[in-house]
């Protein structure tokens, strides 16, 4: 059989010169060429860039190193003139004021607390969030339960100085809470040890919680008007996550909840929280929470934006974890399903920690978004670090030209350095969890 | 051996252990809660309302408003105008600055996110070290920067700084020619949708042609010629004829403002400032991720079928990354205008510093303007992602 093939003359018919090798030259010179004059495109590209920073990056470092003034006791300092030129950063107003920033007005021989609420702080956060830690059950406990008593006691004072009624009528409720478990225990037939310990657990736990804050440790009572600066920045966003995370884990489980009202409320509370400003709903809790309360009892003026933060940020939190459970394999339902645990038993034990876990970064992300936006409550008048330099800037003895732009850049240096660090941590933990489908 | 297995009729169970039962239980349980809520929060509201002599209604948006605004797009005065009409002020300057920082920051970020994927090293670097300081900063304190540390020592209207062809810059803000239209100044904008009929036949015509030939039409070219040359053409011929349908109110310099022209007031151009880097960098990395989601074989398949780069780009990489990239943009142009909210730290009179801010104070009827100035971002926020599902589902993928 003749195998004649009609080539069809744009088929190569001799053989091609090979290519020259790839230029493997190494070398910061190479490194240059390949990266920044590859062409005559990138080359102009690269000058301009060049120009630009050369535009922009001295006067910067002119202006924050250069120029600043490190030391000095009031505007004096800061209105000298460097040679020529006027001077540049008036750290010596960051240095002066920095306890203000940091507490406020809280009393000054009590910020050892504070101190100690920043330390707690640190812990609860470093525990929960590098991934190996031993017991992280029991740091979830700390961080969500005795942490935030603790700080309360701490900051506060606690001593709230319960009457004896209001212990009558907290064991009446402790009572008809373990009964009304029992109740049910009895009309289900089931046994009735396991019902009796979640009611009395929960009746326990109020009541240790309640107890502490009865409790007179000898603390002098600090009121919340004269928190200020960055423990308040961090309580607001401490306050947010310790809030948003269990809120936002149950919408987020209403939301996927098969009974349909349960469903149309988590939505509706989502939907409309996260097509709002935050700014609206902080002025809707100043101004309305008043409103709604009975005439005689009145909102602690730093709590107000603390619920409207919590709530606002539960909305968007609950719209991360409905991410991680979308995520879950059916099979992971119905394998839980199949092993006869209850709804609770499936969620608990089985879905959400995996689910969770792979919702790390999204949390993070939510948190970092949170964390900035705690600023907004210095625009509803509470003394957050925005709020304390809005009001030192303006202090008669350090009015100099630079003072803003000084009081900014230690503002934004604050937020970057929390927002950075989150951040690369949640990239860290995205990598990790990607490690396993890598191929 | 045989295993017999016997036959029993199932327990029969309270009806306490029917999943249906207890759902409906569940949410009983819940409307009951709900429901309770919202009653003591109506009755006391009721009972402060009326302690407080505070009357309640939508009435209010008929009163005389009494406060002046400092930047207004529609007619109004503090003896004339209602608080209604302070409401629409309001709206109108969120709605400006949202749609004008949309705007520039669609630009600035898909530059910024298209820089970040440069081969270019330096290019790049500067792209991320933008990217990761303005989004890590809150958006509020860049604001204050850019109102107080930036505007602020611009000099006195008396040494403004003059950029020329009746441009000013001064502590009160951007001074700039204003347009002053004549009454036959109705011939651009009809020219300007004859172009734009004249372009949709064109580009019809272009492809029906290109489907039978394989012949390629210069569209970009006949567009630009339509869209903007025929507008600027009948300028031209109306100036030569000499009805003159746009000239220029320069700004003056007086004593000790500056008179004529348009103020851009200073809170404007550090909103629009603050809003559009802060806004950018999130765009980048949307931009970012979109591209890169189109997978590396898609680019050299192309290649192979004899594309040029640019067409690589504009047929196949564009398209595909536009379905990833659009559903988060939306989502920022809604935080941007979202965030024009913070219009009210720097005096900005944008709806909630006009609304929620003066006149919340002034009629003290608080459920009344948070209601209106919530559903209006409500509104916006719904029919936005209603127009995103309506595009998601024309441009998803189908598979199978």
């Amino acid at each position: 059989m003749s195998t004649t093939v009609d080539f069809p003359h744009f088929v190569q018919a001799k053989q091609v010169e090979a290519l020259p090798p790839p230029n493997l030259a190494r070398g910061p010179i190479a490194w240059i060429r390949e990266n920044l004059f590859s062409g005559p495109f990138n080359t102009i590209l690269t000058l301009v860039v060049f120009y630009l920073l050369y535009l922009t990056v001295p006067p910067i470092v002119k202006f924050l190193f250069i120029d600043a003034v490190w030391t000095g006791a009031d505007r004096a300092a800061c209105r000298a003139d460097m040679g020529g030129s006027e001077a540049g950063a008036c750290w010596a107003f960051i240095r002066d004021k920095i306890t203000y920033f940091t507490y406020g007005s809280y009393t000054g021989s009590e910020r050892w607390r504070v101190d100690i609420f920043f330390a707690l702080l640190a812990l609860g956060v470093g525990w929960l969030l590098w991934l190996k830690a031993p017991r992280r059950d029991l740091g979830a406990v700390y961080f969500f339960w005795l942490f935030p008593v603790i700080s309360y006691i701490l900051l506060t004072g606690g001593n709230a100085d319960f009457s004896g009624r209001f212990w009558i009528g907290f064991l009446i409720f402790g009572a008809l809470l373990i009964a009304f478990f029992a109740l049910v225990a009895a009309v289900l037939k089931t046994a009735i040890r396991p019902p009796l310990l979640i009611g009395g657990g929960i009746a326990a736990v109020i009541g240790i919680t309640l107890a502490l804050i009865d409790m007179d440790f000898g603390l002098r009572p600090v009121p919340t008007s004269l928190w200020g600066g960055i423990l308040v920045t961090l309580l607001v966003a401490t306050v947010g996550i310790v809030f948003s995370l269990p809120f936002g884990i149950l919408l987020a489980l209403g939301r996927r909840s098969k009974l349909p009202i349960v469903r149309m409320a988590s939505v509706v509370f989502i939907e409309f929280v996260r097509g709002v400003p935050l700014i609206t709903v902080l002025i809707m809790a100043n101004t309305m929470l008043p409103l709604f309360l009975p005439g005689d009892i009145t909102v602690d003026r730093l709590l107000r934006p603390l619920i409207g933060t919590a709530l606002f940020a539960s909305a968007y939190m609950a719209e991360v974890v409905r991410g991680g459970l979308q995520a879950m394999p059916k099979g992971q339902y119905e394998g839980a399903m199949s092993l006869g645990l209850n709804y609770p038993q499936m969620m608990i034990l089985i879905i959400l920690p995996q689910a969770l876990r792979i919702v790390i970064p999204g949390i993070v992300n939510t948190f970092i978004g949170l964390f900035k936006d705690t600023s907004l409550v210095a625009i509803v008048g509470i003394f957050d670090l925005v709020k304390t330099i809005e009001a030192s800037r303006i202090d008669p003895n350090w009015a100099a030209p630079s003072i803003g732009i000084t009081g900014y850049a230690f503002a934004a240096l604050f937020y970057f350095i929390f927002c950075f660090g989150m951040s690369r941590y949640s990239l860290g933990v995205e990598r990790r969890l990607a490690s396993g489908q890598k191929r | 051996m045989q295993t017999v297995v016997t036959q029993t009729s199932p327990p029969k169970k309270s009806f306490l252990y029917d999943p249906k039962v207890r759902g409906i239980f569940y949410q009983v349980l819940l409307v009951a809660i709900v429901g309770y809520l919202f009653y003591v929060a109506a009755s006391n509201a009721i009972d402060n309302l009326q302690r407080a002599k505070i009357a309640s209604g939508f009435g209010f948006l008929e009163n005389t408003a009494g406060f002046d605004i400092s930047q207004t797009l529609i007619q109004f005065s503090a003896a004339g105008s209602t608080y209604g009409d302070a409401f629409l002020v309001g709206l109108l300057n969120t709605l400006v600055v949202s749609a004008i920082g949309i705007f520039f920051t669609t630009i600035l970020g898909f530059l910024i996110g298209i820089a970040r994927l440069s081969k270019n090293w330096m290019v790049a670097k500067v792209a991320m070290v933008y990217v990761e300081t303005l989004r890590n900063v809150p958006l509020l304190v860049q604001l204050l920067f850019w109102y107080i540390a930036v505007l602020g020592p611009l000099p006195q209207p008396r040494n403004s700084i003059e950029m020329g062809a009746g441009f000013f810059l001064n502590s009160r803000g951007f001074f700039m020619p204003r347009p002053v239209f004549a009454a036959d100044v109705w011939a651009i904008p009809i020219a300007l949708a004859i172009g734009i009929v004249g372009t949709i036949l064109y580009r019809r015509w272009a492809k029906a042609r290109q489907e039978a030939t394989g012949e390629q039409s210069p569209i970009g070219l006949v567009t630009l010629g339509l869209v903007v040359g025929l507008p600027i053409l009948t300028w031209i011929v109306l100036a030569i004829i000499g009805a003159n349908p746009i000239s220029f109110e320069l700004p003056r310099k007086g004593t000790f403002n500056l008179t004529g022209g348009m103020q851009i007031l200073p809170e404007f151009v550090a909103l629009l400032l603050g809003l559009t880097t802060y806004t950018a960098a999130f765009i980048a990395e949307v931009v970012r991720a979109g591209i890169l989601a189109v997978s590396k074989g898609q680019t050299e398949a192309a290649s192979s079928l004899g594309l040029k780069p640019g067409q690589t780009l504009r047929l196949v990489v564009i398209p595909q990354a536009m379905r990833v990239i659009v559903p988060p943009l939306t989502s920022q142009y809604l935080n941007l205008t979202k965030n024009s909210s913070l219009a009210v730290a720097i005096g900005y009179p944008d709806l909630v510093q006009v609304f929620m801010g003066t006149v919340l104070n002034q009629t003290g009827q608080a459920i009344e303007v948070v209601v209106i100035t919530m559903g209006v971002y409500l509104t916006i926020s719904l029919v936005t992602s209603a127009l995103m599902n309506i595009y998601n589902r024309r441009v998803a993928i189908v598979e199978r």
